[in-house]
């Protein structure tokens, strides 16, 4: 298991787990929950990092992603 | 915050017998626009009560139609939604617009809504994007899996309306989750809506409250399964091609990556600069301040009210004098301010429809971090470059008490509002580019400064940035002037009767001869410590009434360009105008309130002198 800031640009990823209870209600909302598949479609330089589902985008700040456990998906 | 549990109907004054339409949808997703196709004129605007969120209602038919704020979900994380929440309970009726190429994220408020047991019908809109993308939708399939009525739009251009119309009888309660319904009945016969008991069940504490119930803690686990019915309805319905067109894929990357979004970043501030600073500032004002409002209107009224008050008279001079509430408050608010406050909001609504707002937010979120905020802070500075005031309210989007005082401190004392940057302008333009950038070093150093200081002395943590990238669009014309429109009504609304009142403070200060007095007080500090003339005190005594009367008030010195720099600075540093101090106190409370005032002035008179000593 890594964290989301660890993860490269164009890498497929599963959530595994979001820490906050808020940050993960929205996260649900947005249509990322545990469990969901995203890619990596960018990383600022020590910024957020975007991650895409389908249409989706989000843009998660640094710091929330170093705390968000994701896993490889094939 | 507390919420009463206040009758809606009430308060939002739906005359009883008539049943409530309510359009519910997320941000940006033309609300408004189909608002106004529903409903043509007579709408009314109020405040929902308790909170700064406006509410449109109107007449449509026999029933009243009910604009609500854009919202992710009916909850209660911040203010617009428990403003949505309380008139979706109150729904008879729920028209969901849905935006069609991003229906992945629509379809879970969609679907909370049918949970709540309030008929809906949904207006798939922006149906012309979904092929460009790649996409096809089976509305059929669609309408039958939700078990409501589906109608595809393309609100802009009218397409679908009349059969939205139509079909607004037929709006039914759709298909809601069936591992609900045991629940929700047991509350449900407890004598609660069902609406209510959803989000009873959902841990909605406000709601909870009010019915005097334990909220209850199976928020996640109804989100969730939500969410995959969701998925399970997408993956029946959209079928998605390779064929996408990719251009606002690649433009929204290139907007978020440094390399690329910061060049675009000074692109789009160049060009603000150039149509707000250069053509707004200085082309149209000349006409609208000097040849409309100074020679045609000043002229008149002078001349009508001199047949009643002399010159010279108190009242005379009240009215018509060199800061009257006839003269100067009029000129300046409709001839200065009116014009950029108007280009400020259209830059906006440009950048908020385009969708490039929340890659801005993502693109400077790692700078704000340093300051303690997070990328959506970039919202209420930009708005504080149009006017402190707004901004300051809208530093409730932020998550932590924290970033709110960060986000106010930096705005009231840092951050110039519209009326003042186009006096600012015109005063260093000039004086040429090294003042200019003497000037934006200095203020972006304070910026920074206060920043970092505030981050590591306020306890606690700020939240991070967790924000969804819209697709981009071309903004559309016709819902740019509405926005641009109602804020700069509300606007003027808004400061209309403190410009009037700084006029008439002003003129008794200059009539009693306080003015003197508090110059003498104040000029030694002006003449020996910021190297001013004494007469300059006149300007910052001014900005203390409306920010842009202390800039403007520079204009008539005879300065040295270092002169009018360590005086622009000390303007811009110090104490917001009366109607921000006012809102900061509101918003801040008394005592946070009165530290920002006062540090603002010991802040402004510190680096204005180091300035004066440096140059």
């Amino acid at each position: 298991m890594i964290m989301l800031d660890q993860v490269k640009r164009g890498q497929k990823v599963e959530i595994c787990r979001i820490p906050d209870e808020l940050v993960r209600a929205q996260a649900i909302r947005f249509g990322v929950g545990e469990g969901t598949v995203v890619t990596c479609a960018g990383k600022l330089p020590a910024g957020p990092v975007i991650i895409s589902k389908g249409n989706q985008e989000l843009a998660i700040g640094r710091g929330l992603a170093r705390k968000i456990a994701v896993k490889e998906a094939s | 915050m507390q919420r009463h549990c206040h009758n809606l109907a009430e308060t939002i004054e739906i005359p009883s017998g008539k049943r409530s339409i309510v359009l519910v949808g997320n941000p940006n997703v033309g609300k408004s626009v189909f608002f106004n196709e529903l409903t043509g004129r007579y709408v009314d605007v109020s405040n929902f009560p308790g909170t700064t969120v406006e509410i449109h209602r109107a007449q449509y038919g026999g029933d009243v139609l009910i604009d609500t704020p854009g919202v992710y979900g009916v909850s209660s994380f911040n203010d617009e939604e428990r403003v949505a929440r309380d008139i979706i309970l109150h729904a008879d009726t729920v028209i969901n617009i849905v935006d069609a190429p991003h229906i992945e994220r629509d379809l879970f408020l969609t679907l909370q809504v049918i949970d709540m047991g309030i008929p809906v019908i949904v207006a798939l809109n922006m149906m012309d994007e979904v092929q460009g993308r790649g996409m096809t939708i089976d509305v059929e399939r669609l309408s039958s899996l939700l078990g409501v009525p589906v109608i595809p739009t393309v609100a802009v251009e009218r397409k679908g309306i009349n059969e939205l119309k139509e079909a607004i009888p037929r709006a039914c309660r759709g298909n809601a989750d069936p591992e609900l319904e045991e629940k929700l009945n047991a509350l449900v016969a407890g004598q609660l809506g069902r609406g209510d008991a959803l989000l009873v069940l959902e841990g909605d504490e406000e709601v909870a409250r009010c019915h005097d119930q334990p909220a209850g803690n199976l928020r996640e686990e109804i989100y969730l399964r939500r969410r995959s019915r969701a998925n399970k309805i997408l993956a029946e319905v959209v079928s998605t091609t390779l064929l996408a067109k990719k251009w606002n894929k690649t433009m929204g990357q290139w907007m978020t990556r440094p390399l690329t979004g910061f060049p675009i970043l000074l692109l789009f501030l160049y060009a603000m600069y150039w149509f707000i600073g250069v053509f707004i500032a200085q082309t149209v004002v000349e006409m609208t301040e000097e040849l409309i409002m100074q020679e045609y209107y000043g002229e008149w009224v002078i001349s009508l009210i001199g047949r009643f008050f002399h010159e010279g008279t108190f009242l005379g001079e009240l009215l018509t004098g060199e800061f009257g509430v006839l003269t100067m408050a009029p000129i300046y608010l409709l001839g200065l301010l009116l014009p950029l406050v108007i280009g400020f909001y259209l830059a906006l609504s440009v950048m908020e429809d385009s969708g490039y707002l929340p890659r801005l937010a993502t693109l400077v979120d790692r700078a704000m971090t340093g300051l303690g905020l997070n990328g959506r802070a970039i919202i209420p500075v930009i708005l504080g470059f149009g006017c402190v005031t707004m901004a300051t309210i809208t530093t409730r989007l932020l998550g932590s008490k924290r970033e709110r005082i960060i986000a106010t401190v930096l705005l009231g004392i840092t951050i110039p509002c519209s009326a003042q940057i186009g006096v600012i302008v015109g005063l260093i333009a000039p004086l040429g580019m090294r003042y200019l950038l003497i000037y934006t070093a200095t203020i972006l150093l304070v910026f920074g400064l206060l920043g970092k200081v505030l981050n590591s002395v306020l306890p606690g943590e700020s939240t991070h940035l967790l924000i969804d990238l819209p697709p981009l669009r071309l903004p559309r014309i016709k819902n740019v002037a509405a926005k641009t429109y109602t804020k700069s009504v509300a606007f003027i609304k808004e400061a209309a009767p403190l410009f009037a009142l700084a006029a008439v403070l002003i003129t008794v200060l200059d009539y009693t001869g306080a003015m003197s007095w508090l110059q003498d007080v104040i000029s030694p500090l002006t003449v020996s410590w910021l190297q001013l003339p004494s007469e300059a005190t006149t300007a910052f005594i001014m900005g203390i009434m409306r920010r842009d009367f202390g800039a403007a008030g520079l204009y008539g010195l005879d300065l040295s360009p270092a002169q009018t720099l360590v005086g622009l600075v000390t303007i811009t540093l110090f104490v917001p105008c009366i109607a921000s101090i006012m809102v900061i106190i509101k918003e801040r409370g008394w005592k946070d309130g009165t530290y920002i005032w006062a540090g603002s002035f010991v802040v402004a008179f510190l680096v204005g002198g180091i300035l004066a000593r440096l140059l």
